[in-house]
């Protein structure tokens, strides 16, 4: 029986804020744990984890490796490429096939939105979305939650930033759905060519000019820019690109005001983001790596039955 | 499980309201059979002995249904769907006359591959009417033997599943389509806009991450084809319109006469693409459930007459096909044995238009856009019926499907009127 008010962790779209505070404030506990000289602990002894990538990934897998590992879970790991289901095995064979042997909890990354959702209609075990094509990222959003709320003490009333290809990305869901369910106010900034149609039905600010957006935030959450997009002509330039929408130091030195910094990884440095920068004082992103782990150990325990939020470091 | 009964012997239909076509009202008649041959229609026939008596007193007779646009997979992908099956189900939802189309393997692009499917005739329980495709091989460049192929029995010509894609080989099929007077009949999208796109364009697409084919792909395209129709003065007809600025389109082309024709879809006419929230690829289809105002826009069009037919777009998808992601299962659902129920639930319950109007865009336009005989109550012909209550509401179950496929969105949906015999060919022919 899960302590969230959801069976799974699919996305944020639908996720009450009850649950994300929840999830953070658990996750506030497990910080601890992965700060001591030992850092486990026997909370899901005796638990089967299967870690379902269907396509790669590096630091989400071993986020989540960690996260089962610091918890004691037995995991599985389980690869395929995206490309043997288009030869006939369908995504339901492979999930009996994975259910057959009687796992608990099922974390799946997949190419294709949906894919969690769907799988969390073939099996009984939990299911958590690691990330579904462009749809959602929600431990992504989690973490990145959690590192705004460690910086400001809350996330309320902030003016937060998604910079770059947010059709694209798979983290500028989760931080819309989240971010907005906390009380932030969100603006996505990039070319009309990288903004999803009727995004701003969704409830975002939408802009096409960074440099008029800047002086308004508190934080700044910058994506990456996959090179290939150029080819299939939504961006002119890379070079371009970065006049534009780069974060520069020379860019936030004219602000009268430090912006916090926040990068999904991996970055592309000089192109959307500078290495000074990232690199700065300001820069929060090595901070949401370690949250990403403490994130991933809190939910895995709030969906497998941990009740008490303070007491998940010690159970 | 289909019954069918071979009628013999005189049979009366006592008390049924009847769907008259040519003065589409619903009247009071009585029809009279004979070994499945109509012997009389009047407002009321004196039961005399020796005649079976079948109570009609809270059923709709109608002539038998026409559904213009089924994909029934034969040759090809038996797996999927026979033209035994297909004509099964279809008899099911109350269509005797069904016209299918030719994205088959091999497609049906030449005279012999018509025959082949027009042969069959006498083994299945509904019509069949070949539709070819308009270019060899469905490949958009070099056209059909338009000529032949339709002396074969084709009624028209459609690469369907994909556009005829150059404004120039779509010039040159509608010229040529002019020596037999046939429809050219277009998929109408714009590749090119529609991208990869797997979903309606909207707010939905964006709230699940998947890539969106927005209603200009439709529109762009239905009105370069109309300028073309109406330029070189030919037989456009437009299958499955989706949005509301190509209802717009096609209203405004026949305002000023142009041989434009179309067709919705029931599915089209019920939902919205809040229904692939639940991403359920059988909700999956081409072109893509739209929005609210498209719709309603669609509804209205079929209430005024500018959307001629309601046809299926029977499209029958193996279970291991759909059980997959999103992106990698096929598009389309199967929609014959739902067809009346989801067409009856979305335009008289919700009072777009009454029953008269839904039976004439089922029974006669469909016929008119194909050029088929109007022979609807022909004394001393074989009696071509399908009897129905608009009222029973049912909750539409795997079970009531005769497809090879269940690839539907509409299990557990409770609809709205239901067919309940058909008569065709003498027999009678029940499903349940």
């Amino acid at each position: 029986m899960s302590a969230l008010s959801q069976k799974h962790m699919l996305g944020l779209e639908f996720t009450p804020k009850s649950d994300i505070e929840r999830v953070l404030e658990t996750a506030f506990s497990f910080r601890e744990v992965l700060d001591r000289p030992v850092k486990k602990v026997p909370t899901l002894q005796g638990k089967t984890l299967v870690n379902l990538f269907f396509e790669p990934s590096t630091r989400t897998r071993l986020s989540f490796e960690l996260a089962e590992k610091r918890l004691s879970a037995d995991t599985l790991n389980f690869s395929a490429s995206a490309s043997s289901l288009s030869k006939g095995e369908t995504l339901r064979d492979t999930i009996q096939n994975i259910e057959a042997m009687k796992i608990d909890l099922a974390i799946i990354r997949h190419n294709t939105p949906g894919a969690a959702y769907q799988l969390s209609q073939y099996v009984d075990a939990v299911v958590i979305n690691a990330g579904d094509g462009t749809h959602e990222h929600p431990t992504q959003a989690l973490l990145d939650m959690m590192s705004i709320k460690e910086e400001f003490g809350h996330i309320d009333g902030l003016k937060i930033a998604i910079i770059g290809d947010i059709a694209h990305s798979r983290v500028a869901l989760s931080n819309i759905y989240g971010l907005r369910t906390m009380g932030a106010e969100v603006t996505v900034c990039g070319p009309p060519t990288f903004i999803p149609p009727f995004i701003e039905e969704l409830g975002v600010n939408v802009s096409y000019h960074l440099d008029e957006i800047l002086p308004e935030m508190d934080v700044i959450n910058v994506l990456r820019i996959q090179k290939e997009r150029m080819q299939t002509a939504l961006i002119p330039s890379l070079r371009e690109y970065r006049a534009l929408y780069g974060i520069t130091r020379e860019r936030l030195s004219g602000l009268d005001k430090e912006l916090t910094i926040m990068h999904p990884g991996p970055l592309n440095r000089g192109v959307e983001i500078d290495s000074d920068v990232a690199d700065s004082e300001h820069s929060i992103i090595l901070h949401q790596v370690l949250n990403g782990v403490a994130v991933r150990m809190s939910l895995l325990y709030l969906l497998l039955g941990g009740q008490e939020a303070k007491g998940g470091a010690n159970a | 499980m289909l019954n069918t009964k071979q009628l013999t012997g005189k049979l009366l239909l006592k008390d049924g309201q009847v769907y008259l076509p040519n003065s589409s009202k619903i009247e009071k008649r009585d029809l009279l059979l004979e070994n499945g041959i109509l012997k009389g229609m009047e407002k009321s026939i004196e039961v005399s002995d020796g005649m079976e008596v079948m109570d009609c007193s809270d059923r709709i007779i109608s002539p038998g249904f026409t559904d213009i646009h089924v994909h029934f997979r034969e040759p090809g992908q038996e797996n999927k769907e026979t033209l035994k099956s297909g004509t099964e189900a279809a008899v099911a939802g109350g269509f005797t006359t069904v016209c299918c189309m030719p994205n088959t393997e091999p497609p049906i692009d030449t005279q012999e591959s018509v025959r082949f499917i027009r042969q069959r005739q006498e083994e299945l329980l509904a019509e069949i009417y070949p539709v070819a495709a308009a270019t060899k091989g469905r490949k958009g460049k070099e056209l059909t033997e338009y000529g032949e192929i339709a002396a074969a029995g084709a009624v028209g010509f459609s690469d369907d599943g994909a556009p005829i894609a150059t404004g120039q080989v779509m010039r040159k099929a509608l010229e040529y389509a002019k020596i037999v007077d046939k429809p050219v009949i277009q998929h109408a999208e714009d590749l090119s806009l529609k991208a990869d796109g797997l979903m309606h364009e909207s707010k939905v697409s964006t709230a699940l991450g998947l890539p969106g084919a927005p209603a200009i792909s439709e529109t762009t395209m239905v009105y370069r084809d109309i300028q073309i129709a109406e330029y070189v003065g030919a037989r456009l007809h437009i299958q499955h319109v989706s949005t509301a600025g190509a209802v717009e389109l096609i209203r405004a082309a026949k305002e000023r006469g142009v041989k434009v024709t179309a067709e919705v879809t029931p599915h089209h006419l019920m939902l919205t693409d809040e229904a692939v929230r639940t991403f359920d690829t059988s909700t999956k289809v081409n072109p893509p459930l739209r929005s609210r105002k498209d719709v309603d826009a669609l509804r209205k069009g079929v209430a005024d007459g500018t959307i001629d037919a309601i046809a299926t777009d029977h499209a029958p998808h193996a279970i291991e096909e759909k059980e997959q992601t999103f992106d990698l299962a096929p598009p389309g659902m199967i929609g014959l044995e739902s067809a009346l129920g989801v067409v009856v639930k979305a335009l008289v319950d919700s009072k777009i238009t009454d029953l008269q109007t839904v039976l004439e865009r089922l029974v006669v336009s469909p016929r008119q856009v194909m050029q088929l005989p109007l022979d609807f109550y022909t004394l001393d012909n074989s009696a071509n019926l399908t009897i129905l209550n608009p009222e029973e509401e049912w909750v539409f179950r795997r079970e009531h499907v005769h497809s090879r496929s269940a690839n539907s969105p509409f299990y557990g949906s409770q609809l709205e009127g239901r067919v309940k015999a058909v008569i065709h060919r003498s027999q009678l022919i029940t499903s349940e």
